[in-house]
């Protein structure tokens, strides 16, 4: 239960992380919060060769609210991204799904960009940013490109960092029109791993009518699933849409797996019964949104 | 992937120091040394307990520049320099008990007391951010700390006794 030897990199700026990156290539794993990272150098399913620690990179600790939505840096911890007002603001369904991301000990040292690469289908950070068609910044040493979100997560705990490559910062993007959000799930103890999570964007016109749903999910296969239900609640009243009919259309469309906590048909179950909750409470929060934003 | 570093190789060693509960200490330590076992191997600070050692269990919570955090999840090397108070901290200045452990001393919050450094850090910190809390968010506030003695009555006890203490003193 103790990591395995590694040689220890502590760049102090952003190209000298990226250089040390670009050398150590796939031998190499950064360090930010190492909050999913050290279970797994302690349980020694990882051991990489070198470690390289951007704890100390200047200028990667920023929430900043852009016209676009929420960037969020690489050191920027979920307690400091979950406390910031204008980001809450801007996009409260990141508040409201970072209360649920682990407890608030871990969150005080893990980092949001760090959730998202670490690509934990169960993790809420990953379902957040497909919901928001966010994208992530990826700097190497003679570059960047910027991966929207779906091609972004490959598989289980496999992203589209490339060795060489550092996640500087994701983009939340801040949905439009007259749109309310929500995030529910169930888990063991609150804080726990998530049985079935799910996020949801509902969008409504100026009559308040629906026409956009959208969810994504959590522990709900090998990456987050995000999915369309306009089909079932289109054109409906926002206090009077058939919600769980919605909830149907998801449950029938995710193929979730079976494992020690729940079987496949009992997480089928909790995904219809909380998309309906999210999306009957995002349609409320939607009816409170002023037509301007 | 490479598997690391060849087993004999001699590990390079990382000067680390940090100031804890109040005092400067300083080890010499290789870098896949944890926070929690720098503390208790190298500075002999064995308060800090060491449960699960990958992050589920809380026992080995410390507060870090004042925040709690799990010690077996942070390399000491890379909290060189950083403020850390551990549940030897957690006392009075005289060396008597603190608020929070005499209130677990009150409400019988431990039994076997390995869980115990972790609750009374992680409540230390919680009560100088939330001095007042009613029944149910005393349990959130525990809520990521294991107690295998099964004893969270006692110990949500203990958190609104604590508050209480600390009201009393005008802390």
């Amino acid at each position: 239960m103790k990591p395995a030897p590694f040689i220890y990199h502590r760049p102090e700026s952003l190209p000298d992380a990226l250089a040390v990156l670009a050398e150590v290539g796939e031998r190499g794993k950064v360090l930010a919060g190492g909050q999913s990272l050290l279970p797994l150098l302690a349980m020694r399913l990882a051991s990489p060769e070198h470690l390289v620690d951007v704890n100390r990179v200047p200028g990667l600790d920023g929430v900043t609210v852009e016209p676009e939505g929420v960037r969020v840096g690489a050191l920027a911890r979920h307690t400091r991204v979950e406390r910031d007002g204008p980001a809450a603001e801007a996009l409260p369904l990141l508040r409201q799904a970072l209360r649920h991301v682990a407890h608030p000990t871990i969150r005080n040292r893990g980092t949001t960009v760090g959730s998202v690469v670490h690509a934990d289908p169960s993790g809420e950070m990953t379902a957040v940013l497909v919901l928001c068609d966010g994208e992530v910044v990826l700097a190497r040493q003679d570059g960047e490109r910027r991966v929207a979100a779906p091609e972004f997560f490959v598989g289980p705990l496999e992203s589209a960092v490339a060795p060489g490559e550092l996640a500087t910062s994701v983009l939340f993007r801040r949905p439009g029109g007259r749109t309310g959000s929500a995030w529910h799930e169930v888990s063991r103890r609150h804080g726990d791993y998530a049985v079935c999570g799910v996020g949801a964007l509902v969008t409504l016109d100026d009559d308040r009518r629906v026409v956009g749903a959208r969810t994504a999910y959590v522990s709900m296969g090998d990456t987050p699933a995000v999915l369309d239900l306009v089909d079932a609640v289109g054109g409906a009243p926002a206090d009077g849409a058939d919600w769980a009919a919605a909830g149907r259309l998801a449950a029938g469309r995710l193929r979730p797996d079976a494992d020690i906590h729940a079987s496949a048909g009992y997480r089928s179950h909790l995904a219809q019964v909380l998309t309906a909750r999210a999306l009957r409470e995002a349609a409320g929060r939607a009816t409170g949104v002023p037509e301007a934003a | 992937m490479s598997e690391g570093a060849p087993v004999n190789a001699p590990e390079t060693l990382h000067e680390v120091t940090l100031v804890v509960n109040g005092v400067r200490r300083s080890g010499s330590v290789p870098a896949r040394r944890t926070l929690s076992d720098f503390l208790r191997h190298d500075l002999r600070l064995t308060g800090t307990h060491v449960g699960c050692e990958h992050g589920v269990c809380g026992a080995c919570t410390v507060l870090l520049e004042g925040e709690p955090v799990r010690s077996c999840l942070l390399l000491a090397v890379t909290v060189d320099g950083a403020e850390v108070t551990t549940v030897e901290g957690c006392c009075r200045g005289d060396g008597s008990l603190g608020a929070v452990q005499q209130a677990f001393q009150e409400c019988h919050g431990l039994q076997c007391g390995f869980c115990t450094p972790g609750f009374v850090t992680t409540i230390t910190a919680y009560l100088r951010d939330h001095p007042d809390p009613d029944e149910p968010a005393a349990r959130e506030a525990i809520a990521g700390n294991l107690c295998r003695c099964t004893g969270y009555q006692n110990i949500v006890a203990s958190v609104l006794r604590a508050a209480e203490l600390r009201r009393r003193e005008g802390a």
